[in-house]
């Protein structure tokens, strides 16, 4: 990127979607996993004896989840990398 | 590494086909894991070196996930999975090797596992149910329910491969970002998290094709899936 040239607006509104996709993108599935781990907390707490089936289905859970904050990420790459429009 | 992650590098060329690095590095791989099982089940013992003992207990891991998550005897599956879970894991774990990076860090090699479990999801299907069996639980619960089954059957196979690529990647990203600004040693809690994240993406990704194949094979095999049950309520 040369600094000398007019900024493109285009760069301009990729970085800042890419910005706004990961940090608003985070929020939904941080609030959503907490509530996971805080559910199977509780359930390990009130039996103790069931929480290898529990951290594995956490597990799988938690990865669901993330998966939403990782497609944002994935938008955010998109934009800032193979951005169809910046060319 | 601060160049594009959808990028490759190509490292040499055979003839017309390019040979990229995550290439060479998967083909490093499985000569590892191949030609190391190779050598340690050459001469298997009753009394089990130390190398041996190891692996059995892995196998053994294994099965007991495969029949924890699947309720059915693990054999036919142990190949599947295990080969999965062993990949996945040592390749999210090869960049402690200076300069090789990770191959699931690229869209493609991911692609091409979740493809493996795409097709292997319809071949226990078809073999546990008969083809006619397997097509109609897409009509499951009701015929209106085909296109929402079909659309999850493909992106269910899309986000096994963006879940894969999206940790391993973002976290060699993250790396080498943090390694641009501040250099030593600051980046290697990030990287103890890293082998977390790689350990815990291997088990998602295999315990995700567990749960794909078993729902495809749904209640095809009632008596095994009550054995299993009855078991876990007696052991509980």
């Amino acid at each position: 990127m040369n600094l000398n040239q007019p900024i493109n607006l285009i760069q301009i509104a990729s970085i800042l979607g890419a910005a706004i996709a990961v940090s608003f993108g985070a929020i939904g599935p941080a609030l959503g996993e907490g509530r996971a781990v805080a559910a199977a907390m509780d359930a390990i707490a009130r039996q103790p004896e069931a929480a290898n089936t529990l951290s594995r289905t956490l597990f799988v859970g938690l990865a669901m989840i993330e998966t939403m904050a990782i497609y944002c990420l994935v938008i955010a790459l998109l934009l800032l990398f193979a951005n169809p429009f910046a060319h | 590494m601060t160049a594009s992650p959808l990028q490759l590098s190509v490292v040499f060329t055979l003839g017309p086909v390019a040979v990229t690095e995550p290439v060479v590095v998967t083909w490093f791989l499985m000569l590892l894991l191949g030609g190391g099982c190779l050598l340690v089940t050459r001469r298997l013992a009753l009394h089990p070196s130390a190398a041996q003992a190891a692996l059995e207990l892995l196998v053994d891991a294994l099965q007991g996930q495969i029949r924890d998550t699947m309720r059915v005897e693990p054999a036919p599956y142990l190949p599947l999975i295990g080969t999965l879970f062993v990949f996945i894991f040592a390749a999210n774990w090869s960049w402690l090797i200076p300069g090789v990076e990770p191959p699931t860090a690229h869209l493609e090699t991911d692609a091409a596992l979740a493809l493996i479990v795409f097709v292997a999801v319809i071949w226990f299907g078809i073999r546990a149910r008969g083809l006619r069996g397997y097509l109609a639980t897409f009509a499951e619960p009701s015929l209106l329910m085909v296109p929402l089954n079909l659309v999850e059957t493909l992106t269910r196979t899309f986000s096994l491969v963006v879940r894969l690529f999206g940790n391993v990647m973002s976290g060699v990203f993250v790396i080498g970002i943090v390694l641009s600004l501040v250099g030593l040693l600051v980046p290697v809690p990030l990287m103890a998290l890293d082998l977390l994240t790689g350990a815990v993406q291997a088990y998602i990704f295999s315990v995700l094709a567990m749960v794909f194949i078993a729902g495809a094979l749904g209640e095809a095999a009632p008596s095994q899936r009550r054995a299993g049950t009855s078991e876990k309520r007696v052991v509980r």
